[in-house]
């Protein structure tokens, strides 16, 4: 479960969110620009908000009061980047292998072997190409499996479906679903557009400002 | 053979301090580089420009002003010469003299290459658990590599074609201070043609060679 309460100073409004989950999608939705993708840099300790909490699974990641601030490596939360951010250097499967060998205790043991995550996410086929040579939609699932590989506790998306035809669009939102369904962790999505929003979410969130204007839980279906 | 056995020297003195200086500004530049790409302070732009004045300077102001810090009466050399230890007319000179003039060349240069990595990288690095030096050894280094390598490229050259400093500084005695380029100098102004061209193919074939093989090298790690 997560429970968080971000509050940031920024040039041109001030954020302030409260955000409490448990394994469910939730969707953070509001034009560029309204604080969005600082709230997930927050979370996953890219960014330290001027004051707050971040509590996951009651462990505290960040706390100013506390004067708590846990390092990015050791928060066990998973990003997924606009661009991927896929290391253009290397493989797709040394891509995935990357986060298994940064892990502090080694030999780390994973309980996932990262060829079958890879085969999970359709791409197993891609192994030996390097990132340059993918097509958007495969680019996408190789960035989740490198971002699940390390057994996250909670998963960021930002706009994730931005850089995607429509056709490759729906077919990762259906993936994106199930993945949830396998993994039974929070995941939190930020998106612009209201129909992935919906589509997704659990609980749809508008962000405005970086203030929260309007939440709303969605059976999901 | 062309060339007399002591007439080598000044080909394998060059080429070693090149190497030795090569290695130094890396060891120096690399680590500059990288906080001067990523951190902003009060007087960065002093020091920035500090760093760079060699490459701008002529040699002989660059020999000159290491004459006053460890010439036998400079500000550094008084102290050194009380120890005993004097550095000027000797191959240190020869190595201290071409690192000040490579160095700038060597920090632009990957000072560039850091600022062209794209700072996503090594957030999402960050993300799947790496620590900081996992991330500049797998992440940043690599990913810079083809402008650090220029860097290496130019201060190679630069330190072996070095000539205005390294005589104010370690002079011109043969079989101690006398690289190639002094040695070619002397060789026409003495006359003696026949070592002068040779010295010069020398140079010239190894330089050549020299970059021929960085640069397929470099590809080669770029795939």
């Amino acid at each position: 479960m997560l429970k968080a309460h971000i509050s940031k100073k920024l040039w041109n409004f001030h954020l302030d969110i409260n955000l409490k989950l448990d394994d469910q999608i939730l969707v953070l939705w509001g034009a560029s620009g309204a604080g969005k993708t600082t709230i997930l840099h927050c979370l996953a300790g890219l960014l330290s908000p001027s004051e707050g909490f971040i509590e996951l699974n009651n462990r505290v990641l960040y706390s100013s009061v506390d004067k708590t601030n846990l390092a990015t490596r050791n928060r066990n939360i998973a990003y997924l980047f606009q661009d991927y951010a896929l290391f253009p250097h290397m493989t797709v499967k040394q891509n995935v292998y990357y986060g298994l060998k940064s892990q502090k205790s080694e030999p780390y043991h994973s309980n996932l072997e990262p060829i079958q995550l890879l085969d999970s996410c359709g791409v197993k086929h891609l192994m030996d190409r390097y990132p340059g040579q993918l097509s958007g939609g495969e680019k996408q699932r190789v960035a989740l499996a490198r971002a699940l590989v390390v057994e996250p506790k909670l998963l960021l998306l930002d706009e994730p479906f931005s850089a995607l035809d429509k056709h490759n669009k729906v077919s990762l939102r259906q993936e994106i679903k199930r993945l949830h369904k396998e993994w039974q962790i929070p995941f939190i999505l930020v998106t612009h557009d209201e129909e992935d929003a919906n589509f997704l979410g659990d609980i749809v969130v508008r962000i405005e400002n970086g203030k929260c204007t309007e939440k709303q839980s969605v059976i999901s279906s | 053979m062309l060339l007399h056995l002591k007439d080598w020297f000044p080909v394998i003195l060059s080429v070693r301090v090149a190497f030795i200086v090569v290695f130094i500004v890396a060891c120096l530049g690399l680590p500059l580089a990288r906080f001067m790409a990523r951190q902003d302070f009060y007087g960065k732009d002093i020091l920035e420009a500090l760093i760079t004045l060699p490459l701008v300077l002529p040699p002989s102001v660059i020999g000159y002003g290491l004459l006053i810090m460890i010439g036998k009466n400079g500000i550094m050399g008084r102290y050194l010469d009380s120890m005993g230890i004097s550095l000027i007319f000797t191959w240190y000179a020869v190595i201290m003299a071409s690192t000040v003039v490579a160095f700038p060349l060597m920090y632009q240069a990957s000072k560039a290459a850091f600022i062209s990595v794209d700072l996503n990288y090594e957030k999402a690095a960050r993300t799947l658990g790496a620590n900081e030096t996992r991330i500049f050894f797998t992440i940043t280094l690599p990913l810079a590599w083809p402008g650090i390598t220029a860097g290496l490229v130019l201060a190679f050259a630069r330190a072996l074609g070095e000539f205005g400093a390294t005589l104010m500084v370690a002079g011109n005695i043969p079989g101690q201070t006398q690289t190639m380029p002094l040695a070619i100098y002397f060789a026409v102004e003495s006359g003696d043609d026949l070592t002068a061209r040779t010295l010069v193919a020398i140079i010239t074939i190894f330089s050549f060679a020299v970059i021929f093989w960085v640069n397929r090298w470099s590809k080669k790690q770029r795939h």
